[in-house]
């Protein structure tokens, strides 16, 4: 056990992977250079050689089908993207090939690919930089996507993600990669598909994912002065996912507000509200909540973007308007950070 | 026209620059060339000093360094013709005649700036100048470029399209997919490929076969070819002028020009990254030799006044920063508008 940051766990994970199994292999625009994109793959090419870890060509089509080629001819690809956005251009490859091949050929092959995408929000990094798609690869039969939301949970996602025969979507929110936890030395896995309790309460069910973890932890704490207890659940694997654990929590608070770092149509919030609405209607006391991005692009100019982002004020207020509890002021009581676009002083633009 | 001469590979050598130097260069062009040779440089320095006080917020590329080919070109064309380019976006605008206030604006977030603020400095716009956008996804205008030009001999107009692009961007698909319709329609189009040896920190050794040349491989496409040396700022008007002409007076289809240069600072951002280790500094110095601004007024020197130039350059760089920063942000509501056209 030591305390690292989410970036090294990533890291120490894809080191683990590639010390147990020969046929791990991993690349990325960038993976070998200088900043081996954001530290997660610095020392990589040094230790497995460059036959195994290599950068490549800005081709993420052809380089996603490559790694499908591989993955079904028995090696392990972690391939990784510094932005989902460029991924988006690998989608015939990976929905046309990748999501379908084990399905359409009747299990004769499988995929154990996984496919590390950046993405994020702030600092200016605007309408193409800054894309939150999960809900686009969740609807896609055949691909599991996982958003973890700690160090510890990031390494024992990437693990289970690698050594699962599937391909898999692995989404780092870049405000993430810098916040720190105790991690798990060695083959630390995590199973896919089950959900984490953060926090136990009575009073109302959160389901949140990735970096809005953090700020509904934030959020939980100042709404303890209110006498409201969270039950406060993560979802680490958006696909599978973890209804059970959402259900049994909605048994218990009839009420429930799900976070999602999309944008609100089609949205992993609003597909979790239609699965209970039509699993489990008479658990509801009260009318279920999203918070989501609009269904706008994320502009870039600073001054755009306040306000923009759901934060652990917009969360508070969500919960303390649907339990009518009046003279709070969660948005003077937790304002908005000054400046708003950075996870913290760290972070110095523009990645 | 001939199949031959479509698929004729034109070499730099073709151009004898001496003979033609003193009918085509006259003291206006050069005038005009340096102003916007050292426009570009002055501006994008004026950036690199304002960048770390943090109120410049966006991903922003600079082209010191490679400020020649956007030069040279800056004459060669007019408000007709189209421009398309990249994240490093703001020569090209300069050069098609973009409005600098705006520019800058934009890249302060600005309600004055070309897109409102909405797209910082990987998205400019100058619809009234013909440039129609750049892009901050490798490889992604490209094809707008093609279609722009598409357009232009659908509506029989006598106007070129140039297409912006890195030598990363070749290793995209739709680079191949792009060109290969734009010749199969013979279109009016011309690439611009400034190969500056790098996409971020990687080499052109670990993405392009070694000894393959990204001009003759757009050659082996059907494309008309040609290679220049991008920091040499008359050599690459030269290049461009016969091109453009040719393409304009329907003499050919669809160019693909190789222009080598090189970049100076980091990637994105405004310090200089060779300790890094990614390139080898004596490559950069070496590079840094070969200045195109430096170079041109080697060449050039005594025709003109570059102080009076220069003067008046300085003067449209503070009054663009001056109002830019003043410039009021744009309202938050704004954040939510035009998200679909009426
Ligand atoms: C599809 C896509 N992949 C990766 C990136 C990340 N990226 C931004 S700029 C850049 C460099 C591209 O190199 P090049 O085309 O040579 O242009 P240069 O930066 O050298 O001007 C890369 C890879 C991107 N923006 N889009
Ligand atoms: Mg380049």
């Amino acid at each position: 056990m030591k305390n690292i940051t989410f970036a090294n766990s990533i890291n120490e994970a894809i080191k683990v992977a590639m010390s147990i199994d020969k046929n791990v292999i991993c690349y990325g625009l960038g993976a070998t250079d200088p900043k081996g994109i954001f530290g997660t793959t610095v020392g990589l090419e040094e230790k497995f050689g460059s036959e195994r870890v290599f950068d490549m060509p800005t081709s993420e089509n052809a380089m996603t089908g490559v790694a499908i080629g591989a993955s079904i001819s028995g090696m392990k690809t972690i391939m990784t993207h510094q932005r989902l956005d460029f991924f988006l251009l690998a989608m015939d490859q990976i929905v046309n090939s990748a999501a379908k091949m084990h399905y359409m050929f009747n299990g004769e092959l499988n995929v154990p690919l996984t496919v590390r995408l950046i993405l994020g929000r702030g600092w200016g990094q605007g309408p193409t930089h800054s894309q939150n798609l999960q809900s686009w690869f969740a609807h896609i039969p055949g691909l599991k996507v996982v958003m973890p939301s700690s160090a510890e949970d990031a390494k024992g996602l990437l693990l289970s993600s690698i050594f699962d025969p599937n391909p898999v979507i692995f989404l780092e929110h870049r405000w993430l990669h810098n916040s720190s936890s105790e991690v798990p030395d060695g083959d630390y896995r995590i199973p896919l598909g089950k959900a984490k309790k953060i926090k136990e309460g009575n009073d109302f069910t959160i389901v949140s994912m990735s970096y809005l973890t953090a700020e509904a932890l934030i959020a939980a704490k100042y709404l303890k002065q209110f006498g409201i207890e969270v039950d406060l659940i993560d979802l680490r694997s958006i696909k599978p996912l973890d209804i059970d654990t959402i259900v049994s929590s909605l048994s218990k608070t009839g009420r429930i507000l799900v976070l999602d770092t999309g944008a609100s149509t089609c949205s992993v919030a609003s597909d979790i509200i239609s699965k209970l609405s039509t699993k489990c209607f008479s658990y509801f006391k009260d009318s279920p909540c999203i918070l989501t991005m609009p269904d706008i692009p994320e502009p870039t100019s600073f001054e755009l973007t306040k306000g923009f982002y759901i934060r652990a004020a917009d969360i508070a207020n969500e919960i303390l308007q649907k339990l009518k509890i009046e003279n709070a002021n969660p948005y003077k009581d937790i304002p908005e950070p000054d400046p708003h676009d950075i996870p913290g002083e760290w972070f110095k633009g523009p990645f | 026209m001939d199949e031959k001469d479509k698929f004729k590979l034109i070499h730099k050598s073709m151009f004898n620059l001496e003979e033609n130097q003193n009918s085509e260069i006259n003291e206006d062009i050069i005038k005009r060339t340096y102003y916007m040779l050292k426009k570009i440089r002055s501006v994008e320095e004026r950036i690199a000093e304002e960048y770390p006080y943090n109120e410049i917020r966006c991903p922003t590329h600079l082209s010191i360094g490679q400020e020649g080919v956007p030069a040279a070109i800056s004459t060669l064309v007019n408000d007709h013709d189209y421009f398309v380019s990249t994240h490093r976006g703001h020569a090209h605008y300069l050069a098609k005649g973009g409005d600098l206030n705006k520019m800058i604006a934009e890249i302060y977030g600005k309600t004055t700036g070309c897109a409102g603020g909405k797209g910082g400095s990987m998205h400019l716009i100058d619809k009234q100048k013909g440039f129609m956008g750049t892009s901050a996804i490798v490889g992604n205008s490209i094809p707008l470029g093609v279609g722009l030009a598409l357009s232009n001999k659908l509506k029989k107009k006598n106007s070129i399209s140039c297409i912006f692009i890195g030598d990363g961007a070749i290793e995209e698909g739709v680079f191949y997919e792009s060109l290969n319709f734009a010749v199969l329609k013979n279109l009016p189009v011309v690439f611009i490929c400034e190969n500056n040896l790098y996409s971020v920190y990687s080499p052109l050794s670990v993405r392009q076969p070694e000894g393959r040349s990204i001009n003759l491989l757009a050659k082996a496409i059907g494309a008309n070819v040609a290679h220049a040396d991008g920091n040499n700022v008359l050599e690459s008007r030269k290049v461009l002028k016969e091109i453009i002409t040719k393409i304009k007076t329907c003499e050919s289809g669809p160019w693909f020009i190789e222009f080598d240069t090189y970049r100076w600072r980091e990637h994105c951002g405004y310090q200089f990254d060779n300790h890094l280790g990614y390139r080898d500094e004596n490559e950069y110095l070496a590079w840094k030799k070969r200045d195109p601004l430096e170079l041109f007024k080697k060449n050039n020197q005594v025709l003109i006044d570059y102080g009076k130039i220069d003067k008046f350059i300085e003067s449209e760089i503070e009054e663009a920063f001056r109002k830019s920063k003043t410039d009021p942000f744009p309202e938050k509501s704004e954040a939510y508008q035009k998200l679909y056209a009426e």
